[in-house]
């Protein structure tokens, strides 16, 4: 009697794990048929000139040099300037902020910031750094503009990885005198670097990725020179890769594929840094 | 005890960061002055007449259907002058013309000729402009290739399948011609935001973007491409440059103008313009203060139409004639400003005669 149906219930919870599993199997074999597709695109390509030439008119001579130098410099001074902010703005929600309303209509807001769509940044950027502080289109105005749309991933991630750790090491630290900041330092943020590298390494592979904010800002086209530094003209892959595609020759959608497995390949091992860093860091308690 | 210092160290901070953040922000400048061209040499080449290394920065930005052209004389002027960076954006005719008419650009990639609302709005600016025209575009209408009964429409008939009142009306190759088959007619054409768009429906309808909304529209033309591959009832138009790319996967119609006689579009037909009405001059517009600051302006100019006869037939696109390019380069050397259109309809014109007008 306390198992009425035993059969009946055996036979959904296996229907229910074979749609799970045709689920997961329709996602992956999509991503493998596009992999797949592009590779074969792409491989020819794959060669040193890829990396030492400036795109061209001829295929064969086209390289994403400049891209490539824009996607890194944009992914490195991203990554200093959003670090220490997001982070810091995370610890002092999570661990200093008195809690009154003040905090919590920051703390919603923050995490509304996280779901706006980054084309909105570009125009802020447009307005406020391109032409407000008069950076022009520079890669520093992308470099900001890029940091926004990045922040809210940073401070909501550096919060969870906070709120992993637990009261009692908290209480511990401060039983025995040490000051809110010695907590902090010495034992929460040790606990959590883990998480916080994490949320920040996928936070920057989101970046790497967005195109509509830099080409709201006026990321160029077309460079066919080195980048001298933070206030040059920049332009990014996903630029490049978009460019190529719409250009008329089909040796040029060849290109692009072989420029996506460049981005791919530099998110996947930025993801893979991820990993590599929270297993190293990772203390338990 | 605790409360005042840290107060303090707040506001010590946000000093500092005020502090920091001064020098970085010289007030909101309608021009600014981001991209300082370093022109060392600008006195003595003043002085004596023989070019020095020149140095410094241009920056275009415009249609995209110019840009193939821009960037492959850009990549040429570069390997001559390699101190001098052209870089080349995108923003599309229109969004381009928002950045010139701001002094943001040195140069303007335009697919139509600048508008009265873009006169306007560099007259405002105080950014006076030479209008040159760099190269032909012709508009290609395209077929399935597995349509046999279309060879040649009139614009009439073309008028007929994309004015606005055809919107939900016109949804038949009957419907188009007499004797046409009981077929669906289905659309494919570029987005409304681009100059190919606005060109297409001035020629054919009458009115810059007048046209029914009831089509495929997409900003990638390769898109268009396999639409109209894909699909045997389809009708479309973009760039020639993509139909010659794609020869094997189209049907090119030839246009008949109105007197009866059907020309398909070839680098021939629509360089003397008997490909009409949908053939057109692209340009490019130069910020004429600039172009009397900036010395690698004059060359870069200079360069792109000596070359533009050479380049352009790389990229896809039709040059014009010799004597247009000598017309063209004259116009720049005499700084003639403003625009031989007067921000009107364009569909028609030959460009030799509005130059020589002006000479």
């Amino acid at each position: 009697m306390l198992e009425p149906h035993l059969e009946r219930r055996k036979v959904f919870g296996r229907v229910w794990e074979s749609v799970a599993l045709v689920a997961i199997l329709l996602g992956v074999a999509v991503l493998l048929i596009l992999l797949v597709r592009v590779f074969l695109d792409g491989l020819p390509y794959l060669r040193p000139q890829l990396f030492t030439q400036f795109p061209s008119r001829f295929p064969d001579q086209s390289g994403l040099r400049s891209a490539l130098q824009g996607s890194i410099w944009l992914m490195v001074l991203t990554a200093l300037l959003s670090f220490p902010l997001g982070v810091g703005a995370g610890i002092y929600l999570e661990e200093f902020a008195p809690k009154n309303i003040l905090t919590r209509f920051i703390e919603i807001n923050v995490a509304n910031l996280a779901g706006v769509p980054s084309i909105i940044y570009g125009l802020l950027g447009l307005g406020l750094f391109v032409r407000g502080l008069g950076l022009g289109r520079s890669l520093l105005a992308g470099v900001l503009t890029m940091t926004l749309v990045i922040l809210p991933v940073i401070i909501v991630s550096t919060r969870e990885a906070l709120r992993a750790v637990p009261a009692s090491i908290r209480e511990a630290a401060l039983a025995l005198g040490a000051s809110r900041w010695e907590m902090v330092r010495d034992h929460v943020l040790v606990y959590s670097m883990g998480g916080i590298l994490t949320g920040m390494i996928l936070a920057l592979s989101r970046a790497i990725g967005e195109t509509a904010p830099l080409i709201t800002i006026g990321a160029l086209t077309y460079i066919a020179f080195d980048l001298r530094g933070p206030l040059d003209i920049f332009t990014v892959l996903p630029i490049q890769i978009f460019n190529w595609i719409s250009m008329p020759q089909e040796a040029f959608h060849r290109l692009s594929a072989a420029g996506i497995i460049v981005l791919l390949v530099v998110l996947l091992s930025m993801n893979a840094l991820a990993i590599w860093l929270r297993n190293r860091l990772q203390k338990r308690w | 005890m605790l409360r005042v210092p840290r107060l303090l160290l707040i506001l010590l901070v946000l000093a500092a960061l005020l502090v920091a953040c001064q020098p970085a922000t010289p007030g909101p400048t309608p021009t600014p002055q981001v991209f300082v061209t370093v022109v060392k040499e600008q006195v003595v080449v003043e002085v004596t007449p023989t070019p020095g290394p020149v140095e410094g920065t241009i920056l275009v930005d415009g249609s995209s259907t110019v840009a193939p052209i821009t960037m492959a004389v850009a990549e040429e002027f570069q390997k001559q002058y390699p101190e001098v960076r052209v870089p080349v954006g995108i923003s599309g005719t229109g969004g381009g013309f928002k950045k010139f008419c701001a002094g943001e650009t040195d140069i303007q990639d335009a697919s139509r000729p600048i508008k009265q609302s873009e006169i306007e709005a560099c007259a405002k600016n105080n950014i006076e402009y030479i209008e040159l025209p760099i190269a032909f575009d012709g508009l290609a209408v395209m077929v399935n290739p597995q349509n046999d009964f279309v060879d040649c429409l009139t614009v009439e008939e073309l008028k007929k399948i994309w004015e606005p009142d055809a919107e939900g009306k016109i949804t038949n190759w009957s419907q188009v011609r007499n004797g046409f088959p009981n077929r669906p007619l289905t659309l494919y054409g570029p987005g409304v935001d681009s100059g190919t768009f606005d060109y297409f429906t001035e020629a054919i309808v009458g009115k810059a973007k007048a046209s029914r909304g009831d089509f495929l529209a997409s900003e990638d033309d390769n898109v268009l491409v396999q639409g109209i591959a894909g699909d045997p009832s389809a009708l479309g138009y973009f760039g020639l440059a993509y139909y010659e790319e794609n020869k094997d996967k189209l049907k090119l119609v030839a246009i008949d103008a109105g007197d009866g006689k059907c020309v398909q579009p070839t680098a021939e037909t629509v360089a003397n313009g008997t490909y009409k009405p949908l053939s057109r001059p692209l340009f490019i517009y130069v910020n004429r203060a600039r172009a009397d600051q900036k010395d690698e302006i004059g060359l870069f100019v200079k360069y792109y139409l000596e070359n533009a006869k050479q380049i352009v037939p790389d990229v896809g696109y039709i040059p014009l004639t010799d004597e247009l390019y000598t017309l063209a380069l004259q116009r720049y050397e005499k700084r003639i400003v403003g625009s031989v259109f007067k921000g009107e309809a364009t569909v028609g014109m030959t460009l030799t005669d509005l130059l020589k007008a002006e000479q």
